[in-house]
């Protein structure tokens, strides 16, 4: 085990790290906005990554895709917040989780239906091809260092527009007290569209940048969807900070628990079970880490202050 | 002199820099009705809290029946006799009103792990509630879902599971609140027997209520407890009266 | 028993789910029999769920878990017969059916305990989030123990006896999960007008009320949840017998939103709610899968709808608000 490919899985960790807080954002600022559990943010990742994949192989350029994969995002939340979800603020989270379960199905079979069985490919674009010398001497992927950087961005981006803008305002206001910014006058429907569609696009966004590496299919979302549920219980539902927080932590942790826990059970055990048992282990370790954490701190690390 | 039911000593809540309670100490005998009134913000609800056990103290002694009770929870504190009302009634809307005064016998009993028999047909469960909402005056209604009934009936009903529990003290908090002349005018009367059962620390803003049924009036001022007397000393005190009757009373 | 509306649905339903398979025995069309069974032992899960969700209000998001552990115990128990190897402490394997559901529900109970015993400290959204986690941990660490099957599952390779049946013929495999959703149907129906069941739905109705006549709402859960994970891995058990395979797929958070979709299509709460939105779920499946390879879309659509406005279920459609006493 060399110091190299520990900075190369950190990197990945990192990586995995970035794209969770790109969703658990989304879904961290919409629960604590609304009130809203939205299982369907998943779909919306996918809608992001089918996007980008659909008009990069027509226009042949990757950065038109990910506009689009943004904006369709974005249009497939807001159309979704107008005909559904506004329907189910002042339900009850069982409903809102059935709802949202609903939508996935919808989402899903919808998908199969337009693009088939068969997954798209998306290629990284040429400027971001290729890797760059880590030290320690192995290369790592141009690409992947991009996203973590894309990843900063619009973390200091969403941090502006949280605490330097007018809607910005708005949502804190909202994520403190509900009922009051609506007797002051905001416009709540248009202020909930709003945010939907920005927790939307962030998830398409994740869904478009992960979808060069990975492939582009129906059911991409899921694994993400549940991993970045783990974030925002950890980081504390409501809560931006903690969603970074905790995005970085569960990225790293099971990134480095698949890499390490193997290593380390081989020095206990053969190395065919330690493989074994370390594997089965790496999945559980973040659920693990979960549950340790809620047991002490039983809203998350940063719980929102509001009921 | 009778050691007293419950008895608060040196309470002290902080809230950050807000100090809600500020070395509060207070007691409450057998036989009395004990008022605590004061201004909105008082800090009225925060008191009731850890006497209830929604809240822990940071220093200072609860003590009721003879035992600190500080550290128990709300359930254990009820069990140890401790029955409580809410400003707003806290029942349970989908079951009947007897449904919910059978929980509070079947608590008291101590009998919730029993899964085989059906209670709509324990004759000794449903009789011991029916007994408790007739001393209430709710018998006529007892099958309505407590959904149902009115804010008034709510209150007897609050008040019959409290009885249900056998309490030895009973904490009311603001039950005259919401209720028109002829309610305030009847559950006055109702709690001025209520008193020979146990004694009752009653949280209320009605002035009429208060000077009608109580032995004892406390009063608090921004987390402190000003003054502590009968009626007519709280009347007269002149603290009081500029700190919460006004120069009216 | 009180012979309102309700009474008449549920026995209508009953009839019809024993009906169903008789005829298709004598029409020679064994399907059928199969697709009834299936409607029985979802049923029998839903209930199980429906003790901690209908009434307790517990929005268990990882009952997938018990299904599956209720399935691993059948595939393991039984494979382990087969192949005479000892299973743990020297203990070997049985293909007994009732020892097997002992097994998986006591298993299941204790594994519904430790989970529950964490997550009950929790509520609200965080609660449905730490089901989900703990059930997708099982499901993890399913996927990667080869040494039963892994990602591929595990087969059952003959059916498991039950003493004096021929278990291998549909309609007695039917009748034997009948019987035992009867069972627990009737177990549901005493639990939910006992005292402990007073104690559980008053701690859905009004947490604070419960404490306040003393009863300590956490302890009540508790025992709910475990119950309910052990019927509904009774339920795993026999489902696993039913398609002689278990997969992680048992375990999987799809799984455990359809048996919450199952609760919600009948009536959250009410007795027969988890047969009759089983019935509705298998035969949609069924008849709209005949349709249109797309028909997981259609049943979004549906469930979308009765979640908007159809709040009670079909229950709630046919015999009107539930009574509670």
């Amino acid at each position: 085990m060399t110091l190299a490919l520990a900075l190369e899985q950190l990197l990945n960790g990192l990586q995995l790290g970035v794209m969770l807080f790109l969703m658990a954002a989304g879904l961290t600022l919409i629960f604590g906005v609304m009130g809203l559990i939205n299982l369907a943010h998943g779909s919306l990742y996918m809608v992001g990554a089918f996007a980008c994949a659909t008009v990069a192989a027509w226009t042949g350029s990757f950065w038109i895709g990910l506009v689009a994969s943004l904006a369709a995002a974005a249009a497939a939340g807001a159309i979704v917040e107008l005909v559904v979800i506004r329907r189910l603020y002042d339900r009850d989270h069982l409903d809102q989780v059935l709802a949202t379960f609903a939508l996935i199905l919808m989402f899903s079979e919808g998908t199969r239906w337009l693009f088939g069985s068969f997954p798209l490919y998306l290629d990284i674009p040429p400027l971001l091809q290729g890797a760059v010398a880590l030290p320690g001497g192995t290369e790592y992927p141009v690409y992947r260092l991009a996203i973590i950087l894309a990843g900063a961005i619009v973390a200091f981006g969403l941090y502006l527009l949280i605490s330097r803008t007018r809607l910005g305002m708005r949502i804190r206001a909202g994520e403190s007290d509900r009922e009051m910014i609506g007797a002051l006058g905001v416009d709540i429907r248009t202020l909930y569209t709003v945010v939907f569609a920005l927790g939307a696009a962030l998830a398409g966004l994740a869904g478009a940048m992960v979808g060069a590496l990975q492939s582009v299919q129906v059911g991409m979302g899921e694994p993400v969807l549940i991993l970045a549920f783990v974030v925002i219980v950890i980081g504390g539902i409501g809560s931006i900070k903690g969603a970074l927080l905790g995005a970085l932590l569960v990225g790293v942790t099971d990134t480095m628990g698949r890499f390490l826990l193997p290593k380390l059970l081989a020095l206990f055990v053969a190395p065919a079970q330690a493989g074994m048992i370390g594997g089965a282990a790496a999945s559980m370790l973040i659920y693990i880490v979960m549950a340790v954490i809620l047991a002490v701190k039983p809203r998350g690390l940063f719980p929102a202050a509001h009921a | 002199m009778v050691e007293p039911v419950l008895q608060i000593s040196n309470l002290v809540k902080n809230f950050g820099a807000l100090r809600a309670t500020d070395g509060v100490t207070l007691d409450l005998r057998p036989g009395e009705i004990h008022a605590l009134i004061g201004p909105n913000g008082a800090g009225k609800s925060t008191l009731i809290h850890q006497i209830c056990g929604t809240l822990r103290q940071d220093s200072g002694t609860v003590r009721f029946a003879g035992q600190d009770i500080g550290a128990l929870g709300v359930a254990d504190r009820a069990r140890l006799g401790l029955g409580r009302t809410f400003q707003v009634s806290s029942i349970a809307p989908d079951f009947s009103g007897l449904r919910n005064v059978m929980l509070a016998v079947q608590a008291k009993q101590g009998s919730s792990f029993r899964f085989f028999k059906p209670v709509m047909r324990d004759k000794t469960l449903i009789d011991t509630a029916m007994v408790m909402l007739e001393r209430v005056g709710l018998t006529a209604r007892a099958r309505v879902p407590a959904a149902e009934l009115s804010h008034g009936e709510r209150r007897q009903l609050e008040i019959a599971m409290a009885l249900a529990l056998g309490s030895k003290a009973f904490l009311l908090d603001e039950p005259m609140a919401g209720m028109g002349p002829e309610g305030s005018k009847s559950l006055t009367r109702f709690l001025d027997t209520l008193r020979q059962e146990a004694p009752i620390l009653l949280v209320e803003h009605d002035m009429d209520a208060v000077f009608a049924l109580a032995d004892r009036i406390s009063v608090l001022v921004y987390g402190r407890i000003i003054a502590t007397g009968t009626v007519e000393e709280i009347r007269r005190d002149p603290t009081v009266r500029t700190a919460y009757l006004g120069d009216h009373a | 028993m009180i012979l309102n509306r309700e009474t008449l649905i549920n026995l209508v339903l009953a009839a019809l789910l024993l009906a169903v398979p008789f005829a298709a025995d004598a029409l020679g069309q064994p399907f059928y029999i199969t697709l009834a069974t299936r409607i029985a032992i979802l049923a029998l899960a839903a209930t199980g769920l429906n003790l901690a969700l209908g009434l307790g209000g517990l929005v268990s998001f990882g009952h997938a878990a018990f299904f599956g552990i209720g399935g691993y115990v059948a595939g393991i128990l039984a494979a382990h017969a087969f192949s005479g190897e000892p299973l743990l402490f020297g203990l070997s394997g049985t293909k007994q059916m009732w020892v097997i559901w002992i097994v998986a529900a006591i298993l299941s109970g204790l594994v519904g305990l430790a989970i529950g015993a964490i997550s009950l400290r929790t509520s609200g959204v965080y609660f449905i989030m730490i089901t989900l986690a703990f059930a997708q941990m099982v499901y993890y660490f399913a996927v990667s123990w080869p040494a039963y099957g892994g990602e591929d599952g595990l087969s059952i390779l003959v059916r498991n006896q039950f003493p004096g049946v021929n278990t291998m013929r549909p309609l007695t495999f039917f009748l034997i999960c009948y019987v035992v959703l009867l069972a627990a149907l009737g177990l549901f129906a005493l639990v939910r007008a006992s005292r402990f069941g007073t104690a559980l739905q008053a701690a859905r109705q009004n947490e604070v009320r419960v404490a306040t006549v003393g009863i300590q709402p956490y302890r009540i859960r508790l025992t709910g949840f475990a119950i309910s994970a052990a019927v509904t891995g009774l339920a795993g058990a026999l489902f696993a017998d039913l398609n002689r395979f278990v997969s992680p797929s048992m375990l999987s958070w799809h799984m455990s939103g359809e048996l919450i979709v199952l609760i919600i299509l009948g009536g959250t709460g009410r007795l027969f709610g988890p047969l009759a939105g089983a019935a509705l779920y298998v035969i949609f499946e069924y008849a709209l899968g005949g349709l249109t390879e797309r028909w997981q879309f259609f049943l979004g659509l549906i469930l979308l709808v009765v979640v908007l406005f159809a709040r009670g279920g079909l229950l709630g459609l046919l015999a009107g608000k539930a009574k509670h006493g």
